[in-house]
């Protein structure tokens, strides 16, 4: 009886450790890949709901904080160390963003990088912005650092800084960094279209 | 890959895998020993060495990035035997404990001297984001102000 019972108990912790692991393996891979672009429409019907499921996304609002302190991590928490804004957005004098963030992602320090890594200025801060907000704070010249719609679109859909959020790298722990739920292509064709249809921004 | 640089003031080429932390460069291939490993992970800050003027950390900077740069470890801190200011205020107030992270808080401070002569002790907070386990950090702090005088004094 007893050996029965020892048995029934091995089977059951093996099927919760395969089941575990399952679960597991699944988040690990929603971290890694954007869905398919087949089921990215269904995301969001417009190509501004599209295009905002990546705007407010963590991997752009950690570095447009309304404070002077980039946040980090997929939780978002204040930048360790004490970073700091600085003057222009690339950290203060001796304590650069740069001391740290070079042009690319560093897969050995698990630092992520891309060309001009800075903060976006304070105008630009999204924290606790709905995403009309967002937009609106983003196509205002007041806010905006002056740019037109079509520069707006040239900053979404080439700056090499903002498309890094479509290959964040890994963290410090060798884990890849969760992505937005479109893919790099989804979103440029979104941001095209919805420039293209004179930039809506729905009510809320 | 091939990559030229000058360090300590004098050209140094390396053949290197491009993404090499600098600092495997330094230590192990050019067998510099001042600049330490802390973290690996751009954290602590022992690995502090200047690029261009510029403190970075070099355990996060891939080799290929040093092509043409000046590089200063804290080998080449000092003009020859005359100690730089912070090497000096380091010794007067007898900093350092273990000593482990004290190469990589040495750059640091240099580097903040140059851009600011007299910090205050915000500034440095702001500017000073290295790690000390052995909580060297109020005799940092002092030496700092002290090699902000040395350095006023000797210019």
């Amino acid at each position: 009886m007893k050996k029965l019972s020892l048995l029934a108990l091995t089977f059951a912790l093996l099927l919760l450790g395969i089941v575990g692991m399952e679960a597991f393996s699944g988040s690990q891979a929603a971290l890694k890949d954007p869905k398919p672009l087949a089921e990215q429409e269904d995301l969001a019907a417009t190509p501004f709901d599209q295009m905002m499921e990546v705007i407010s996304h963590k991997r752009c609002v950690n570095c447009h904080p309304t404070g002077d302190r980039p946040r980090q991590g997929e939780d978002s928490h204040l930048h360790n160390f004490n970073i700091q804004r600085g003057k222009d957005g690339h950290g203060v004098v001796a304590l650069q963003c740069a001391a740290c963030h070079q042009k690319e992602n560093n897969l050995n320090s698990g630092v992520p990088g891309a060309p001009h890594w800075h903060l976006a200025p304070r105008s630009m801060g999204w924290e606790g912005m709905s995403r009309s907000e967002i937009a609106q704070a983003m196509t205002d010249p007041q806010r905006n650092g002056g740019r037109t719609i079509e520069e707006i679109e040239k900053h979404l859909t080439e700056d090499p800084l903002v498309l890094w959020v479509f290959e964040p790298g890994v963290n410090h722990e060798g884990i890849p960094r969760e992505k937005p739920p479109l893919s790099k292509e989804a979103f440029i064709a979104a941001v095209k279209a919805w420039v293209a249809e004179g930039a809506p921004i729905p009510t809320e | 890959m091939k990559i030229s640089f000058q360090i300590n003031g004098k050209p140094q080429t390396v053949e290197v895998e491009p993404s090499t932390p600098l600092l495997w460069v330094i230590r192990d291939v050019l067998d510099m020993k001042g600049t330490k490993f802390g973290c690996g992970k751009a954290a602590c800050g022992a690995c502090t060495i200047h690029i261009d003027g510029t403190a970075v950390r070099s355990c996060s900077y891939a080799a290929r990035f040093a092509e043409g740069k000046s590089i200063t470890t804290i080998e080449g801190l000092s003009d020859g035997d005359n100690l730089h200011p912070v090497q000096q205020a380091w010794m007067e107030e007898i900093v350092p404990q273990c000593g482990y992270c004290q190469p990589g808080f040495m750059m640091a401070t240099a580097a903040l001297l140059e851009k600011i002569p007299n910090p205050t002790d915000e500034d440095i907070d702001k500017n000073i984001a290295n790690v000390c386990r052995c909580a060297t950090y109020y005799r940092m702090r002092k030496a700092i102000h002290r090699a902000a005088e040395i350095k006023a004094t000797n210019s």
